[in-house]
C-alpha cells in the first residue's frame, strides 16, 4: 500500500505557471524544517521557498507543494505532529533560496559558503574547525555546538537551528558532507 | 558613551544590562559571565579591548538570551521601546537579534525620542530588519561582509538567503554592490564592507580601501566581522569621524588577525587579545606618518 502511494507521489504533475502549487505557511522555521524532512521522505515533490508578499503570517521560508494533494499532505504532517498555520494557493512568484555554493581551497582546510553562511572543516580529520557568517540568534548557538566536532558526529543545521541562516548553514553542511565523506 | 544590543546563545539567559567588562576569555555584566566565542560577546569583548586602550568608559550592554526562536529578541525589542528615550548614549551598535521590521521600527522611534540623537550602527539581524524596513538611509554604518552586502544590493531580497543569483557575491563587485544598495536606498550613510579587501562608502562611492595585511583564513574564522564592528563602534562613540573610524578600525581588526597568525581553525578569543598590539602599532604609524594610517587608501 505505501508504495503504491510513494509511486503515486512521484508521478504528480505540475505545470510551469504555479497555478496548480500551493504553499504551506508555518510559524517558525523550525517546524517548516521538520515538515521538510517528512515529506521528502514520504517522496512528495515539495520545495521550500521564500514566502510571496501577500502571506503576512508565519515564518520566512514556506513549503511549495502540488495544490491536488492538499489533503493528503496536511494529513501527513498532521501524523507526525506539524500543523501548518495555513494552505493556499500561489497567487505570485515565490522567492528562491539562494542555491549556489562558493568553495574555497584553504590547503590542509575547506571552506563552502552558502548564501550568508561559511562552514570550515579539516580535510585530514573531518573536524568542524569554524562556522561564519550569518546574522541571525541561532548562528552563535549552531557554532557553539558544532565547532570541535566531526562532520559525522556534529549535530545538523536543520536539526538544532530555527532560522534562514540555520537553513543556510545546514545547506553549506550538507555540501561539505557530500566532498568530505565517503 | 557606547551601547551594544545583541543577544547570547543560551536560551535561559535572562534580559539584562549595564557596563561591560571583559576579564580573561569572558565578558562580564550585571553579575553574569558569558563566554566570549562570537556574536554580540566578541562584539563587546573588542569594544572593551578599545576603549579600554583609548581611556574611555566601558561599554554598556542589552543582552537576551536567544537560539533563534526569536522570544529572547522581542522581549529586548519591548524593553528598548520602553528605555531607549531615557538613555544619553552617544553611539549605539545594534547587532545579533532576530531580524523583525516591526519591532525595528519601534526601536528606531524610541531612538527619535533620545534627548541627543547618537550615531547608529547596524550589524548582523538587526541590520538585515533594517534594510527591509526602508529605513536604512536613517544608520550612520552598517558592516555587511560581500554576501550581506549583494543583499543590501538586492532591493527584493527579505533576508540574504533569497538574494537573486544574478547579483552574485564577488569580491570584484563590491563597488558596483555598494552603488546598487545606495540607488535603492537600501545602504546606511556609510559602509564598511568586509572581506579580502575592506571598503568604506559613502553615496558619492569608495572612501579608503584597506587591504594590508592579508590574511585569507580570517574569512572561515567566525567572529571577525563581530570584533570589526565592535572596533568601529568603540571608535565612533570616542568622537573620531565615522568614516576615518571605519578605515581605522579596518586595518585594527586586520593587524589583530595577523598578529594572532591565524589559520581557518584559529578562535575569535586568538584574535581579540591581538587588539591592544593592532592598536599600539596603528596609532604608532599614525603620529610617525604625519596622521595618515598605513595600508589604507583614499
Amino acid at each position: 500500500m505505501f508504495s503504491f502511494f510513494k509511486g503515486k507521489k512521484r508521478k504528480t504533475s505540475t505545470s510551469h505557471d504555479g497555478r496548480d502549487r500551493g504553499i504551506l505557511v508555518f510559524e517558525h522555521t523550525s517546524e517548516v524544517i521538520r515538515a521538510e524532512k517528512v515529506l521528502k521522505r514520504a517522496a512528495w515533490p515539495i520545495r521550500v521557498m521564500g514566502p510571496p508578499p501577500e502571506v503576512r503570517s508565519g515564518c520566512d521560508l514556506v513549503i511549495e507543494f502540488p495544490l491536488i494533494e492538499k489533503l493528503n499532505i496536511v494529513r501527513t504532517l498532521r501524523l507526525e505532529g506539524i500543523s501548518p498555520l495555513d494552505a493556499v494557493p500561489v497567487s505570485s512568484p515565490l522567492l528562491q533560496p539562494v542555491d549556489i555554493f562558493q568553495v574555497k581551497d584553504l590547503g590542509k582546510y575547506l571552506m563552502v559558503r552558502a548564501a550568508n553562511m561559511k562552514i570550515t572543516v579539516d580535510r585530514e580529520t573531518s573536524i568542524i574547525v569554524n562556522v561564519s557568517g550569518g546574522g541571525c540568534p541561532d548562528v552563535p548557538y549552531l557554532a557553539a555546538r558544532m565547532v570541535g566536532k566531526s562532520l559525522a558526529e556534529a549535530p545538523a543545521p536543520n536539526e538544532i537551528g530555527h532560522t534562514l541562516c540555520g537553513y543556510a548553514l545546514h545547506l553549506a553542511y550538507e555540501e561539505m558532507k557530500r566532498r568530505c565523506l565517503p | 558613551m557606547l551601547a551594544v544590543v545583541g543577544t547570547v546563545p543560551d536560551p535561559e539567559f535572562p534580559l539584562i544590562s549595564g557596563e561591560v567588562e571583559l576579564r580573561g576569555g569572558n565578558i562580564l555584566l550585571d553579575g553574569r559571565s558569558v563566554p566570549v566565542n562570537r556574536g554580540t560577546p566578541a562584539l563587546l569583548a573588542a569594544a572593551c579591548k578599545v576603549l579600554e586602550y583609548l581611556g574611555h568608559p566601558k561599554p554598556f550592554g542589552y543582552l537576551v538570551g536567544d537560539v533563534g526562536l526569536g522570544k529572547g529578541s522581542r522581549l529586548l525589542y519591548e524593553y528598548l521601546t520602553e528605555h531607549l528615550g531615557r538613555t544619553h548614549f552617544d553611539t549605539i551598535a545594534f547587532h545579533y537579534l532576530q531580524p523583525d521590521v516591526d519591532w525595528h521600527n519601534r526601536v528606531l522611534f524610541a531612538v527619535e525620542d533620545m534627548p541627543r540623537r547618537p550615531l547608529l550602527i547596524a550589524d548582523a539581524g538587526f541590520m538585515y530588519a533594517a534594510k527591509m524596513s526602508g529605513q536604512a538611509p536613517s544608520y550612520d554604518l552598517f558592516t555587511p561582509d560581500v554576501g550581506e552586502l549583494a543583499f543590501l544590493a538586492d532591493e527584493t531580497a527579505p533576508h540574504p538567503f533569497y538574494t537573486r543569483g544574478f547579483i552574485l557575491h564577488e569580491e570584484n563587485r563590491v563597488p558596483e554592490l555598494a552603488a546598487r544598495a545606495y540607488r535603492h536606498d537600501n545602504a546606511s550613510r556609510y559602509l564598511l564592507v568586509k572581506g579580502l579587501r575592506d571598503y568604506v562608502f559613502d553615496r558619492n562611492g569608495i572612501l579608503a580601501v584597506v587591504d594590508h595585511p592579508v590574511s585569507e583564513p580570517m574569512e572561515a574564522i567566525g567572529g571577525t566581522g563581530d570584533t570589526l564592528t565592535g572596533i568601529v563602534a568603540a571608535f565612533a562613540s570616542t568622537g573620531m569621524e565615522l568614516d576615518r573610524a571605519a578605515a581605522v578600525a579596518a586595518r585594527v581588526n586586520r593587524l589583530a588577525g595577523h598578529y594572532a597568525h591565524p589559520t581557518p581553525a584559529t578562535q575569535i578569543t586568538d584574535i581579540i587579545v591581538c587588539i591592544p598590539l593592532a592598536l599600539e602599532s596603528v596609532f604608532r604609524s599614525e603620529a610617525s606618518e604625519g596622521g595618515q594610517v598605513r595600508g589604507i587608501h583614499g
